[in-house]
């Protein structure tokens, strides 16, 4: 079985991760609301993802993606309870405005 | 130029696109479904790489739950209206120069790293079928495994706890 | 055997002190002065057995306890030594000592806090057990504060009284003072000689090659640690406040044996001032002075216990002019029958005021004579040896310090002999208002009068008899005793003085100048009946002197006003513009906090923007600087 990477090459997974996960970043600036913020965050959350499944390969070694396995069960569990806390705060202030949301001021 | 280059650069160029209309749309929902594509690209990329089990997860995750959980909230929550306020002028610039400077930071520390180009190892045996993974996750990793389950339940009972309506009206 | 039994010298009034503090209150006040008695009787004992074994062998017993302190090259002992000074110290503290807790058995016993009492005396014993017997000078300095604190807790013991504790305070002020210096000293010598045991520096000194500078400087700075305890000029005035304690403390500590630890210091330390003329010089003239200025102010006191604290500090006088003089021997003789004279007046006065219901003005009393035998005997004992009168001690005591002077200084022989004849005239003049003609008191009090129970009288009778004939222990007709005892401590004997012409006809000048004293006194108070007046109407000299030459209030105007004065630039000045600016600081910290703080808006945009920005320096600095 031949390895995908002689055809593409590490790097160019590299540039896309890098890329991907800074249109994360710049999502969760860029928006102020919530969900979507969310969104950018699981999207970053890909990127990363995406990178491990490719160094995996380039072992020729699983953890990589077992590692995958298990910070996508703690996505999923992140985004159940985040997405409560967002009910929960929508019902309190009736907005998801990040910016309304000033009770972190000390 | 062989197909399977090909192949990743139209597939690369899908996730980056919706991706990025995932964040540029105003429409919550639109937002959503554009982040679906986005999955299944990946789902795509890992399906590259002959990735079975986490394109089966990937696309069962996060393009099923996750997915369904976002809709199901912004239909909750009523948002399908574009009436969300944009960030000062200034917010936008900043996000912008931001985007740019990270995306010049990460690029050059991976390239710095001086990864392997052209020749990659093929050891031929077989790492990642599900068969193996399965057999990996519950040798080497059943108690992690074990503490995910428990992480999920934990999860699920906070997530009932948040969303259920407190009893005292304010 | 030999160790254990010092060790027991040492310790055994610790152990009452201890058994005091924690049963005497349940135990009753019969079992904490028995105990206290006993545990100083016991000392007392052991110290006499190893007097007579020294005094045969003449060799002295020397224990060393542990290794106390080893610094670099300073090396120093825990140990005990009992040499012919320590022995003569420990024999009449623990025999005045054991006699006084006797007395103190009947004084104190309508005193709910009977067992305080007797755990501090027996404290004070073992600190001032302590000061003497120790091998070096940091162990006599443990006593020294020790016996300083007793002295303080003793003097306030009616706590209750505020003048009590202003009185107490005072002592042990003045004497922090005096501590200062000793402390001083005790650190300039341990840093010229790396040691401070007694024989070392006494063999390092006398080998010679000594900085004779710092070794005046040194020596001049213990004697104002001696002057401090020993109530010299101008540290004294302490010891009449002292008075305020119970009279069975004046008489252990304020008279017979903590004032004489600065005698017993300079003593102890002979080697180093026979080096240091210049402070011997200063320690005469300071002695000299104080006694004549004590004695004046004894002559216009009116209460039994002032007159006989001013004599004490007079007296110490006396004896500061002999060591001043390098008659150590002479000091000492005195030192010893002045504890007798001195303790036998005191527990006599207390006597007395215990008969008259705590009445200590002597215009309140007269005419006791009759109602009190025992006591009037025992006293006017002690107040003719006082006085110089043969064949009492205090004669040969005093007469050989006049003597001493009369070859030194003749100046220094004059001031001397004029206050011992004004301590002729005070004593008398105290016996005559207390013991003769008619009561003046209350008709209350002379209802009340009584002589003492045994308890008291019987330490009284063995006093006098010790001052009746103390003095043969250095009889001035050749071979005494005591001088040949001591010989060994003293670097070259100090000749005896062979009694020709001069010596008896100045020994018949000290007599007649005490029957002058006494005379004065007699025709004044006796045969002219007269009575000092009331506080009001004194005038003139008379006035100044009954008000001590206002050294208390010169003190007050000179040293408590100006730092009063100075404490308060310091409180309503000074600590205001402290604070403004320790406070400014604050604020200053306050002011920037808050700037930060504008910062933290509670904005998640901001924080992210935040976040991000550092996360990517923070990515720079570690991947590509």
């Amino acid at each position: 079985m031949e390895n995908i990477l002689n055809h593409i090459g590490i790097e160019n997974y590299l540039f896309l991760s890098v890329i991907l996960f800074c249109i994360g970043v710049f999502g969760v600036l860029y928006r102020r609301n919530a969900i979507i913020v969310f969104m950018s965050i699981e999207i970053m959350l890909n990127a990363v993802n995406l990178l491990f499944v490719a160094f995996s390969t380039y072992h020729q070694d699983a953890e990589g993606q077992v590692f995958v396995f298990f910070s996508m069960a703690v996505a999923a569990a992140e985004v159940a309870v985040g997405l409560a806390i967002l009910v929960a705060i929508f019902r309190n202030i009736g907005s998801i405005d990040i910016a309304n949301l000033k009770n972190l001021k000390g | 130029m062989s197909t399977v280059l090909l192949i990743f650069y139209i597939l690369s160029a899908f996730t980056l696109a919706t991706a990025f209309l995932t964040i540029y749309s105003k429409n919550p929902i639109h937002s959503a479904i554009y982040l679906v594509l986005c999955m299944v690209s990946i789902m795509g990329h890992y399906l590259l790489f002959n990735a079975q089990f986490l394109a089966l997860v990937q696309l069962i995750v996060y393009a099923g739950a996750i997915m369904v959980l976002f809709l199901f909230t912004i239909m909750l929550m009523n948002l399908n209206k574009e009436d969300e306020v944009h960030k000062p002028r200034m917010t936008r610039y900043a996000a912008v120069i931001i985007f740019i400077l990270l995306c010049g930071v990460l690029t050059y520390v991976f390239v710095d790293t001086k990864p392997i180009m052209g020749e990659y190892d093929v050891t031929g045996q077989d790492f990642q079928s599900i068969k193996v993974l399965g057999k990996v996750l519950l040798n080497e990793y059943m108690v992690p495994f074990e503490f995910v389950s428990i992480l999920l339940l934990t999860a699920m009972l906070g997530v009932v706890l948040l969303s259920k309506k407190e009893k005292s009206t304010r | 055997m030999e160790k254990n039994l010092v060790l027991i010298v040492l310790l055994a009034p610790f152990i009452g002190f201890l058994g005091n503090v924690f049963f005497g209150k349940k135990a009753g006040k019969g079992f904490a002065g028995a105990l206290g008695t006993v545990a100083v009787a016991i000392s007392f004992a052991l110290s006499v057995y190893f007097f007579l074994q020294v005094n045969q062998t003449g060799k002295p017993i020397a224990v060393t306890l542990f290794d106390w302190i080893t610094v670099s090259n300073f090396k120093l002992d825990f140990g005990i030594v009992l040499d012919q000074l320590s022995l003569l110290w420990l024999l009449f503290v623990t025999g005045i000592g054991s006699l006084i807790h006797l007395y103190s058995i009947s004084y104190m016993h309508e005193d709910e806090n009977m067992h305080k009492f007797f755990s501090y005396l027996n404290l004070f014993v073992f600190f001032m057990i302590t000061l003497v017997v120790g091998s070096n000078i940091l162990i006599m300095f443990i006593g020294w504060e020790g016996v300083g604190l007793c002295s303080y807790l003793l003097i306030g013991f009616w706590y209750k009284n505020q003048d009590y504790n202003d009185a107490a305070k005072k002592a042990f002020i003045m004497n922090r003072i005096g501590d200062l210096g000793f402390l001083i000293g005790i650190f300039i010598l341990g840093s010229m000689f790396s040691t401070l045991d007694y024989a070392q520096l006494k063999a390092a000194i006398t080998a010679g090659n000594v900085d004779t500078t710092k070794l005046t400087v040194a020596a001049l700075c213990l004697f104002i640690g001696a002057m401090g305890k020993s109530a010299q000029l101008p540290l004294y005035t302490w010891l009449p406040d002292a008075m305020a304690g119970p009279t069975p403390v004046s008489a252990l500590i304020h008279a017979a044996t903590m004032v004489t630890a600065g005698i017993f210091m300079i003593t102890r330390l002979n080697f180093i001032f026979d080096l240091t003329p210049l402070v011997q010089n200063i320690i005469a003239i300071v002695g000299a002075v104080t006694a004549l200025v004590a004695a004046s102010i004894g002559l216009f006191q009116n209460d039994i216990k002032k007159v006989l604290a001013y004599s004490t500090v007079s007296q110490l006088g006396l004896m500061f002019l002999a060591l001043g003089l390098g008659a150590y021997n002479v000091a000492v003789f005195h030192v010893i029958t002045h504890a007798f004279f001195k303790a036998c007046l005191f527990l006599g006065s207390g006597s007395v005021i215990h008969a008259m219901y705590h009445e200590q003005d002597m215009r309140r009393m007269g005419g006791l004579r009759k109602i009190m035998p025992i006591t009037f005997a025992t006293m006017m004992i002690a107040t003719l040896a006082i006085s110089g009168i043969p064949p009492f001690s205090g004669f040969f005591s005093k007469d050989e310090i006049l003597l001493t002077a009369f070859h030194a200084n003749i100046p220094l022989w004059i001031i001397a002999s004029l206050a011992s004849i004004m301590t002729a005239f005070y004593m008398f003049r105290l016996m005559y208002l207390t013991f003769y003609r008619d009561f003046r008191g209350t008709e209350e009090q002379k209802h009340h009068l009584h002589e003492s129970p045994s308890l008291m009288t019987l330490p009284l009778i063995v006093l006098a008899i010790l001052s009746l004939v103390g003095g043969v222990i250095s009889l001035p007709f050749g071979g005494s005793w005591l001088n040949h005892y001591l010989a060994p401590l003293f670097n070259g004997s100090h000749a005896e003085h062979h009694l020709g012409t001069t010596e008896y006809i100045l020994m018949a000048v000290a007599v007649a100048g005490g029957l002058i004293g006494i005379g004065m006194a007699y025709a004044k108070f006796l045969k002219g009946g007269a009575v000092p007046k009331e506080d009001h109407e004194m005038t003139g000299l008379a006035k100044t002197i009954y008000h001590k030459y206002y050294v208390d209030e010169g003190y007050m105007a000179l040293i408590v006003k100006p730092i009063n004065g100075l404490a308060r630039f310091f409180r309503d000045t000074l600590e205001p513009a402290l604070s403004q600016l320790v406070f400014s600081l604050g604020s200053l910290a306050n002011g920037l906090g808050n700037l930060g703080a504008r910062v933290q808006n509670g904005s998640i945009g901001l924080y992210l923007f935040a976040f991000v920005i550092g996360f990517s320096v923070l990515f720079i600095y570690l991947f590509l600087a």
